[in-house]
């Protein structure tokens, strides 16, 4: 079986698990969010999502608080540079393989 | 010295050796780890050269064009669609007969997009006066970029050497690096015929009549036509001046074969395989298994492929029953280039022998599909056996 | 194992240096009599943190075929994490050897038909001054205990001068440790 009758004949891809699998394996660091500083957060209200709004790979919600899909979460670290008040910190990954163990 | 390092790597020592001065080049993958090499040499001062970072691809051969009318040996290097974007400058480079060496690194062209290994991108530019070579492994890389530098000078043609994207860009292997004063040796400082000269002003490459002109000084001058016939001309004649920078460069260090075609086991072969590139290594290894099966089958290596060496070609596949092409490219509705080009030749220099080998074509790793050898050896047995497809056969097609 | 023609498959992710540890071997190889020596990475997907494959063929002669390696004589895998993520002996030749760098006791692991050497690289690692996770010096020692192959001495060499510019001592004293403290299991 091949792909003779796939639908197209050109690249055509959809937003979702891409072909890089289960990318949260990459991460050398994890975002991890401080509710205190986060503005939804604080607020109560929606509000902010400049993280929500930058990630490359959609895998932080719009909700409060903002939650990070770690499954599919590569670890560059944008969220944490954009954040305005300084919310999100990236923690070396190794920390929690080691929480993990124990 | 003999060390292990990619084949960028040994790209860009063969630029470094050869005392290029002036490099422009934009990144592209699978080439970026050259020019990032050369950039390092410059920026440490290992090379005295001038690295011009441009904005795009079709800059960086502008660059090079304005460098080496000025007098400067020049190089970049490129892949796929960067080669594509630049296509309107190779051609002015040729025309305007300067002998800029730029490596093209092999890779597929977009849409869809891919960064892989095959050869399109350099084969789409097969009618733009350049000389092609390929290369098959690192130290051919090296040693080609240094011959490249001769020959083109000789000829005042631009030179493309081209090496398979990651399969031989991304591969470490050893090599032995040439030392510098046997390259100096080798390779004189550039001295063009005319160099752009404040004093000596004039325009070149502006409006050519399609008749020929009398000049200032009540010379006679070419019309366009007399221009591009002379480029023509230049590239066959360049046959014999490749065959010389291959002898050339025996001399100097010791190694080197035939320029044009590098064949193995063909000699009591019935059946000969052709491709170009890493691929006709691998090919070697098909060969030797089926060589224990009792089938006589060699491999030939095409090296230059503009000019094409037609004459050599054919002589080698002279009395041969089958003739199988591997490509890694095509010429979109009809069948690969190297096919049509080899056919050709076999027609204009086997046809009154009145024994024709037929040919087959065979496309293979297209956006760096793996050929797995044990594929192509069994692919090669079955060509062998009987025709596959009147039309060009896809190895490893999922459809 | 056939000496005369060796392949190595290494795991590893992004940015570990196995395409390093990779070049060491196959220098030190070239130098001890393998005239032909082959180290292809994956191709085009390097990225930090995601698992990659580099092949290493040695051989006394020329070797013509680069594809990558389908029946490895060894697998070094430089993180155990990877044996959840990567079907590290695919392929891999009876007897073949499995190089694993785990926390792990050797006997917490069973490969049927399979020699397996473990030691923690991590953490040999980080006892010789190395940052947390640059294990792609110490692994070569492990390695080498479990081949026996081109000799301690001469891949300590080859770690000191990849490494000059950075810590070659605490690299190439991992090596050391990492090569005594190796378990083969037998």
């Amino acid at each position: 079986m091949g792909t003779r009758n796939y639908r197209r004949k050109t690249s055509h891809s959809e937003h979702g698990p891409g072909d890089g699998g289960r990318t949260g394996s990459w991460r050398v660091e994890r975002p991890v969010l401080d509710q205190s500083v986060c503005t939804p957060c604080k607020r109560n209200k929606e509000s902010c999502f400049i993280c929500w709004l930058f990630c490359p790979e959609i895998v932080i919600s719009r909700t409060i608080p903002p939650t990070f899909n770690l499954e599919y979460c590569k670890g560059c670290g944008i969220c944490a540079e954009e954040c305005p008040t300084k919310a999100i910190t990236m923690v070396d990954e190794a920390k929690f393989a080691e929480e993990e163990k124990e | 010295m003999h060390i292990i390092e990619n084949g960028n790597v040994a790209a860009a020592l063969g630029v470094r050796l050869c005392r290029a001065g002036v490099i422009a080049a934009y990144p592209i993958t699978p080439q970026t780890p050259l020019t990032e090499r050369l950039s390092e040499y410059v920026e440490s001062g290992d090379m005295k050269a001038e690295y011009i970072p441009v904005e795009s691809e079709h800059s960086a051969l502008a660059v090079c064009i304005a460098a080496s009318s000025a007098g400067a040996r020049t190089f970049t290097a490129t892949s796929a669609n960067g080669l594509l974007y630049m296509h309107e400058q190779v051609q002015w480079a040729s025309g305007a007969r300067l002998p800029i060496v730029m490596c093209v690194v092999n890779r597929a062209v977009g849409a869809p997009w891919n960064v892989w290994n095959d050869q399109q991108d350099s084969i789409s530019q097969r009618d733009t006066g350049w000389i092609q070579i390929y290369c098959c492994d690192h130290q051919q890389i090296i040693d080609t970029v240094i011959k490249a530098f001769w020959l083109a000078e000789k000829v005042s043609i631009p030179i493309m050497v081209c090496y398979d994207g990651y399969i031989l860009s991304h591969t470490y292997m050893p090599f032995d690096v040439p030392d510098q004063e046997k390259v100096d040796a080798f390779l004189p400082p550039f001295k063009p015929e005319y160099a752009l000269d404040p004093d000596q002003p004039a325009n070149l490459n502006t409006v050519t009549l399609p008749d020929v002109r009398v000049d200032v000084h009540g010379e006679l001058a070419h019309g366009y036509m007399e221009i591009r016939y002379l480029l023509q001309e230049d590239l066959r004649t360049t046959l014999k001046a490749a065959a010389e920078a291959e002898q050339r460069f025996a001399q100097h260090f010791g190694r080197g074969g035939d320029p044009f075609i590098e064949p193995y086991r063909c000699a009591d072969a019935d059946f000969v395989a052709v491709g170009m590139g890493s691929i006709t290594y691998q090919l070697r290894v098909c060969v030797d298994a089926l060589r224990k099966e009792g089938i006589r089958v060699g491999v030939m290596g095409v090296r230059y492929y503009r000019p094409f060496p037609d004459e050599a070609i054919a002589g080698a596949l002279k009395g041969k029953q089958g003739v199988i092409v591997f490509e890694k490219a095509l010429s979109y509705g009809y069948e690969g280039a190297l096919a049509s080009d080899l056919k050709s030749a076999l027609y204009e220099h086997l046809a009154p022998t009145g024994s024709l080998p037929t040919v087959q074509n065979l496309i293979a790793g297209i956006g760096g599909r793996e050929i797995r050898t044990e594929d192509l050896t069994q692919t090669l047995r079955a060509a062998i056996h009987e025709r596959i497809s009147k039309e060009p056969h896809w190895i490893g097609l999922k459809l | 194992m056939n000496k005369d023609f060796i392949e190595i498959r290494w795991h590893g992710r992004g940015g570990q240096g196995a395409i390093t540890a990779a070049k060491i071997v196959a220098g030190a190889a070239f130098v001890s009599g393998y005239a032909g020596v082959v180290m292809a990475p994956t191709f085009g997907t390097e990225r930090r943190g995601a698992p990659v494959m580099t092949s290493l063929k040695l051989s006394k002669e020329k070797i013509y075929d680069l594809t990558p390696i389908e029946t490895p004589d060894i697998v070094v895998v430089l993180d155990h994490l990877l044996l959840n993520e990567a079907d590290v002996t695919h392929g891999l030749k009876p007897g073949g050897i499995i190089v694993l760098n785990t926390p792990m006791a050797h006997d917490a692991y069973h490969f049927k038909n399979y020699r397996l050497a473990t030691a923690d690289v991590t953490a040999i690692s980080v006892e010789t001054g190395l940052p947390h996770g640059m294990v792609n010096a110490g692994i070569i020692g492990s390695l080498e205990k479990a081949m026996n192959l081109l000799g301690i001495e001469i891949l300590i060499k080859g770690i000191e001068e990849e490494f000059r510019t950075r810590k070659p001592q605490n690299n190439s004293r991992a090596a050391k440790i990492a090569y005594e403290r190796t378990i083969t299991g037998e």
